[in-house]
C-alpha cells in the first residue's frame, strides 16, 4: 500500500482510498450514492447545500462529505481506522431534513418546468426526501434575470448552490455571474443582468441541478423521455467534442456533452449546443440544377446525369475543394473517384494553410489535449484559442491556474481568460524570439514540457510554410520534442480537416491547390469545380467555372452552384472525424438525411457507376475496410498518437526555407458565432452573434 | 430586510475627491498587490462617506482599483446593509427597535420619526432631501436606550438616552441646517448611572499610583529585577499570593519599596520580606 492511501471504514466495510479524496468520492470508491447539489467533479468545493451529509463515527454532528478529506478523519483510540457511515439512520434524518429546507422555497411548477425528468431535486427529494412538507408559510419568489439569448432563468427555482457562478468563475474564466445580497435574499445574477459573453455559457445549463437555467432555444420542446439520444462527435470545431444529440421525429432538438476526459471533458462550447436549430434552415433537401441563371429543383437521375458529363471532360480542367465538416467517409470517396478520373486538384484546405504533405506529426496537435495538464510553458502562435477552439481554451486556462505554466502569446491581442506574455505580432517576433535570451524564451527553454501552439492564422497564409518552419525550428530549438513528449502543436479549426490530410486530399503532381483553383476558374482554365461543402472561400472567384456543391446548407456555396448534390449534415450520417490531436471518432446517426438527401459517399458511389468507374464498395462498411486498409490510422478509433513517433519527428524540417512577410497574425475566426454554413443558418447563434458584435462595439466606443 | 437592488437611476460617472484618494491609497497599501480585493470594503465605505451613497459608477471604479471583477463588489455592496445603495437623506436616522430600545421607548421614536420624516426606508427621503430614517437592530448602546444612530459624511455618531420630544426638536434642528450634539442628551457621561447616588472615589492613593507595589517579578519569567540571577524558583503565582494576604491597605508606602528595590544587592526576594512583615 503506498503511502497516499488510507483505509477506512464505510459502513462496516474497509475500502482503501487516497488520502487527498474527500468523504464523498471514497464514498463512490465503495460504491455508496451519496446525493449532492453543490458539489461538481470539476469545480471548487463550496460545501453549501448541505446534502451530501454523512456520520463520522465521533464527531458530534454530520459532516458534510464533499468538504471532508480522508486525510482529516480520526481513527479509534487503539489505532482502529476511521469510521463512516452513509446509511445510519442519522445520515437519513438529516439528508430528510436539508431537502425539507431546501423544498421550503423551491416552487412546485415541476410540470411546467424544462428540467422536469432530469431535475436532481426531483430524484433526490424522490430517493432522499420526506413525503411532505410542515411548511405552511409564504414561499419567496425571486425576479427573474436576463442572461442573454441562450439561457433561460427562472431564479424562484434556484437553490443557491452557486455551480453556474464557480463555472463561470473558475472554468469560463469570465466572472460575470455572482450571488448578490445574503441569506433569504441572496440571488443569483449576471453584472446589472448583461448577457454572459463566455463562448462556454451554456454549461451552466447542465451544472445547474434544478430548472433555474435552462436552454432558451429548448424551453417548452419536449421531455427528457420522449427523446432519442444518440451519442455522437461534434463538428463545429476541430476539438472533436463528444456530444448526445436528442432528437425527436426527425427533427434535432438539442445537443449535450457527453465526458471525454481526454478531449471536451464534460464541457461544449455554446456554437456547439445551440447550432441545432440550424439543423433544420436552409436545407437542401432535393437535388437542383441552374437553368436560365435559376436554380430550379431537379430529380437525382438528372441531377447525377449531369454531373456525370462535366465530370467526364478533362481532367486536368477539375478542380475539388474540401470544405470544413465532412465525415472521413465521404472525403474517401471523393477521394478514390477523382483519383479514378485522374483528377489531380484536389484540395481540402479552402483557407490556404500551408500544411499537410509531410508526416503526420507536421499538422496534429502532438501534445494531446490532455498534454495540456503536464505542459510548463505554452507559446501560442497566430491563434485566438478562445474562438477557435474555447474547450480548448478553458484547458489552457486550468493549467495556467495552477501556477506551474507560462503562456506566451504572438499574434492578435485578445482576452483569452489567462494572462500571458505578449510577444509579438507576426513572423519576425516569431523568429525573433530563439534569439532572445531573457523573458519568456528562458521559460519555454527551462519547461520540462514546453508547447508550441501554432493556430491557422500563421499558417493559411502566403509565407505560411515559412511560418511553420519558424515554428518547427523553435520547437527543435528548445526541446519541445523528445522522447515521451512533442510539443509541436498545430490548432485546426476544421473539424475534417485532419481526417483529410491523412487521406491526402491535397493537389497531387500538377494540381492545383485551392488558390491555384480560384484563379484557374477566374481565367478559365478550370472548367469544373466541386465544392464538398466548401463555403469560406471567395465564390466570387470562381468566374465561369461550372460549380457542383455537394453539402446540406443553402449557403455561399450553393448560392453559386450551378449543380447542387444534397448529402448529410452531421447528425444525419454515420461518419468517422478525426480531431486536430489526430485521434479518430466516429459520429453516429441521430436522424435521417432531409428529404431526398443523401450521405456523401453514396453520392460519389452513385456517380462513380456514371462514369464506369464504379468504386468497389457498397455499403458503408465495406468503405470503411477499404479506408482502413489505405490508411491504417483510421482503424484506431479514440486513439491519439501523442508522442508516439516523437523521435522520428524533426520539427526542423516542417514547411519550407524562405523569408517570412512582416503582415501580423491575424486569427481566422472573426465571427465566432457564425464560422460554418449550419451555424450560419441557425436563429439563436445569429443572435449571438449580433449581442456580442454589439459589446464590441460598445467596448470600442468606451475605449 | 428585503431585497437589496442598486438604484434604478445612476450618475454617469464617479471618481474619488482628492481627499478620498488619500484614504483610499492608504488602504490599498496595507495589502500586497495581489490581495488588493481586501481593500474593496474599506473602498466602498469611504466612496459612501464621500457622496452618502454608493453608485454602480463607483462599484466600477472600485473594482478596478482592487482588481476584482464587477459583480464581486456588487455582491459585497449587497451584502453589507449599510452600504446604501441609492441616494438617501443627508442624515439617515437608524432607529434602534431591539428589545433593551423597544422596551425603554423605541416606538416613540419611531413614531416620531414617522410623523416628522414620512414612511421608513432609506428611499423614502423627506421633502427637502435632508432625513431619512430606517429601524435597525441592536447597536450596542443598550445602557443608554433608546437610542439612534445618525449617519452622514460627516461620520455615523449615537444620540442616546432620547425622549420623543428630544427627537422631535434632534430632526428639526438637522433640517434647519444646525448642529447637534451626539452622545446622551440626559448629560450624563457615557452610561453612568442615572439613579443610584453617585459614590465618587476620593482617596487619592486609589489612583495616584502610590498602594501600586514596584514590579519585582516579570510577567513570563523568572527574571526579578532586583535579583540579576535567575536563581529563585519561586513561581510568580507565590508572590500574588503573599500579596493577597497581606492586601493592599497593610502594603508599605511606596517610596520605601523603591528604594529597597534601587538596592542592587538586595540579595533576599522581596515578597517574603512582606511575608514577614
Amino acid at each position: 500500500m503506498s503511502e497516499n492511501m488510507r483505509t477506512i471504514v464505510i459502513d462496516g466495510e474497509e475500502v482503501t482510498v487516497p488520502q487527498e479524496y474527500n468523504l464523498l468520492q471514497a464514498s463512490e470508491a465503495a460504491g455508496r450514492e451519496i446525493p449532492r447539489f453543490c458539489y461538481h467533479e470539476r469545480l471548487s468545493v463550496a460545501g453549501n447545500c448541505r446534502m451530501c451529509l454523512v456520520e463520522l463515527v465521533g464527531a458530534p454532528k454530520p459532516v458534510a462529505s464533499c468538504a471532508f478529506l480522508v486525510k482529516d478523519m480520526r481513527g479509534g483510540p487503539n489505532g482502529e481506522p476511521p469510521q463512516m457511515r452513509t446509511l445510519s439512520p442519522l445520515v437519513k434524518k438529516a439528508r430528510e431534513g436539508v431537502m425539507e429546507f431546501l423544498l421550503i422555497n423551491h416552487p412546485l411548477d415541476c410540470p411546467i418546468c424544462d428540467q422536469g425528468g432530469e431535475c436532481d431535486l426531483q430524484d433526490q427529494s424522490m430517493a432522499y426526501g420526506r413525503s411532505g412538507s410542515r411548511f405552511a408559510e409564504n414561499k419567496r419568489a425571486v425576479e427573474d434575470k436576463n442572461m442573454g439569448p441562450l439561457i433561460k432563468t427562472i431564479m424562484t427555482r434556484c437553490i443557491q448552490c452557486t455551480r453556474c457562478v464557480r463555472f463561470s468563475t473558475e472554468i469560463a474564466g469570465v466572472p460575470e455571474l455572482g450571488a448578490t445580497g445574503r441569506g433569504e435574499d441572496m440571488e443569483i445574477t449576471t453584472y446589472l443582468e448583461q448577457s454572459m459573453t463566455s463562448e462556454l455559457s451554456g454549461n451552466v445549463i447542465d451544472l445547474c441541478p434544478v430548472g433555474a437555467l435552462t436552454s432558451k432555444p429548448y424551453a417548452f420542446n419536449a421531455r427528457p423521455w420522449e427523446l432519442n439520444k444518440t451519442e455522437t462527435i461534434d463538428v463545429m470545431d476541430a476539438l472533436g467534442a463528444n456530444i448526445r444529440v436528442d432528437a425527436r421525429m426527425g427533427g434535432v432538438l438539442r445537443i449535450m456533452p457527453r465526458i471525454h476526459d481526454d478531449v471536451n471533458e464534460e464541457w461544449i462550447s455554446d456554437k456547439t449546443r445551440f447550432v441545432w436549430d440550424g439543423l433544420s434552415r436552409q436545407r437542401l433537401d432535393r437535388p437542383y440544377a441552374r437553368r436560365d441563371g435559376k436554380l430550379a429543383p431537379v430529380a437525382w437521375e438528372e441531377a447525377l446525369g449531369i454531373a456525370a458529363e462535366k465530370l467526364s471532360g478533362d481532367a486536368s480542367k477539375i478542380g475539388v475543394i474540401a470544405g470544413d465538416l465532412n465525415d472521413v467517409e465521404g472525403l474517401k470517396a471523393a477521394k478514390d473517384l477523382f483519383d479514378a478520373l485522374g483528377v489531380t486538384s484536389l484540395d481540402c484546405r479552402q483557407d490556404g494553410a500551408k500544411i499537410g504533405g509531410q508526416g503526420r506529426e507536421g499538422y496534429l496537435f502532438n501534445s494531446t489535449i490532455a498534454g495540456i495538464d503536464k505542459a510548463d510553458a505554452i507559446l501560442i502562435v497566430g491563434s485566438n484559442p478562445r474562438l477557435e477552439s474555447p474547450v480548448l481554451n478553458a484547458r489552457i486556462r486550468q493549467r495556467w491556474l495552477t501556477g506551474k505554466c507560462e503562456v506566451g502569446l504572438i499574434g492578435e491581442a485578445a482576452d483569452l481568460t489567462y494572462e500571458y506574455d505578449h510577444i509579438g505580432t507576426g513572423p519576425a517576433d516569431l523568429a525573433g524570439l530563439s534569439k532572445k535570451r531573457t523573458g519568456f524564451i528562458k521559460a519555454l527553454k527551462d519547461a520540462e514540457r514546453p508547447m508550441i501552439i501554432v493556430g491557422q492564422g500563421a499558417l493559411a497564409r502566403e509565407d505560411g510554410a515559412q511560418v511553420l518552419r519558424a515554428a518547427g525550428d523553435l520547437a527543435a530549438k528548445i526541446g519541445a520534442v523528445k522522447e515521451g513528449w512533442n510539443g509541436f502543436n498545430v490548432l485546426h479549426t476544421a473539424a475534417s480537416r485532419v481526417g483529410a490530410l491523412d487521406l491526402g486530399f491535397l493537389p497531387g503532381e500538377g494540381g492545383r491547390d485551392v488558390a491555384g483553383m480560384l484563379d484557374g476558374a477566374s481565367s478559365g482554365d478550370v472548367e469544373t469545380v466541386v465544392l464538398l461543402g466548401a463555403d469560406e472561400i471567395d465564390t466570387s472567384r470562381l468566374g465561369q467555372a461550372f460549380v457542383i456543391y455537394v453539402g446540406h446548407h443553402g449557403d455561399a456555396g450553393a448560392m453559386r452552384a450551378d449543380l447542387i448534390l444534397p448529402s448529410a449534415a452531421y447528425t444525419e450520417k454515420n461518419g468517422l472525424y478525426v480531431n486536430t490531436e489526430g485521434r479518430v471518432q466516429m459520429g453516429a446517426r441521430a436522424v435521417f438525411p432531409k428529404g431526398e438527401a443523401k450521405e456523401d459517399w453514396a453520392i460519389f458511389r452513385a456517380l462513380s457507376a456514371r462514369l464506369n468507374k464504379t468504386l468497389p464498395y457498397d455499403d458503408l462498411n465495406t468503405l470503411r475496410m477499404k479506408l482502413i486498409e489505405d490508411h491504417p490510422t483510421f482503424g484506431e478509433i479514440d486513439h491519439a498518437p501523442g508522442a508516439a513517433s516523437a523521435a522520428d519527428f524533426d520539427p526542423a524540417q516542417l514547411g519550407a526555407d524562405g523569408d517570412v512577410s512582416d503582415a501580423p497574425f491575424e486569427s481566422p475566426i472573426t465571427d465566432f458565432y457564425l464560422t460554418n454554413a449550419i451555424a450560419r443558418a441557425s436563429k439563436t447563434l445569429a443572435e449571438c452573434s449580433a449581442m456580442a458584435a454589439g459589446a464590441r462595439a460598445e467596448l470600442q466606443a468606451a475605449e | 430586510m428585503s431585497v437589496r437592488r442598486i438604484a434604478k437611476e445612476q450618475p454617469d460617472s464617479f471618481a474619488f475627491s482628492k481627499e478620498s484618494q488619500a484614504k483610499v491609497d492608504f488602504w490599498l497599501a496595507k495589502y500586497p498587490e495581489d490581495r488588493k480585493a481586501s481593500a474593496v470594503i474599506p473602498l466602498l465605505w469611504i466612496a459612501q462617506k464621500q457622496e452618502n451613497w454608493v453608485s454602480e459608477p463607483a462599484m466600477r471604479v472600485i473594482a478596478e482599483a482592487c482588481g476584482m471583477p464587477y459583480i464581486r463588489v456588487l455582491e459585497v455592496a449587497t451584502f453589507y446593509t449599510m452600504f446604501n445603495l441609492g441616494p438617501t437623506g443627508t442624515h439617515l436616522i437608524q432607529v434602534c427597535g431591539t428589545t433593551p430600545c423597544w422596551l425603554r421607548g423605541a416606538d416613540t421614536l419611531k413614531a416620531v420619526c414617522e410623523k416628522k420624516i414620512g414612511p421608513k426606508g432609506r428611499d423614502h427621503v423627506s421633502a427637502d432631501g435632508k432625513l431619512a430614517w430606517e429601524e435597525v437592530e441592536c447597536l450596542g448602546a443598550c445602557a443608554n436606550a433608546p437610542m439612534v444612530q445618525i449617519s452622514n459624511t460627516e461620520g455615523d455618531l449615537y444620540y442616546e438616552d432620547l425622549t420623543a420630544e428630544a427627537l422631535e426638536q434632534m430632526l428639526d434642528d438637522l433640517a434647519a441646517g444646525k448642529a447637534v450634539k451626539a452622545g446622551p442628551i440626559s448629560g450624563r457621561a457615557c452610561s453612568e448611572p442615572t439613579q443610584a447616588k453617585v459614590k465618587v472615589l476620593e482617596d487619592a492613593t486609589l489612583y495616584d499610583g502610590s498602594r501600586a507595589a514596584a514590579i519585582d517579578l516579570l510577567p513570563n519569567t523568572d527574571e526579578r529585577k532586583s535579583d540579576p540571577e535567575p536563581s529563585t524558583k519561586r513561581p510568580s503565582s507565590a508572590r500574588a499570593k503573599s500579596k493577597a494576604k497581606t492586601g493592599p491597605a497593610t502594603a508599605k508606602p511606596a517610596p520605601k519599596d523603591k528604594a529597597e528595590a534601587e538596592k542592587p544587592k538586595a540579595a533576599r526576594p522581596k515578597a517574603p520580606k512582606n511575608k514577614d512583615d
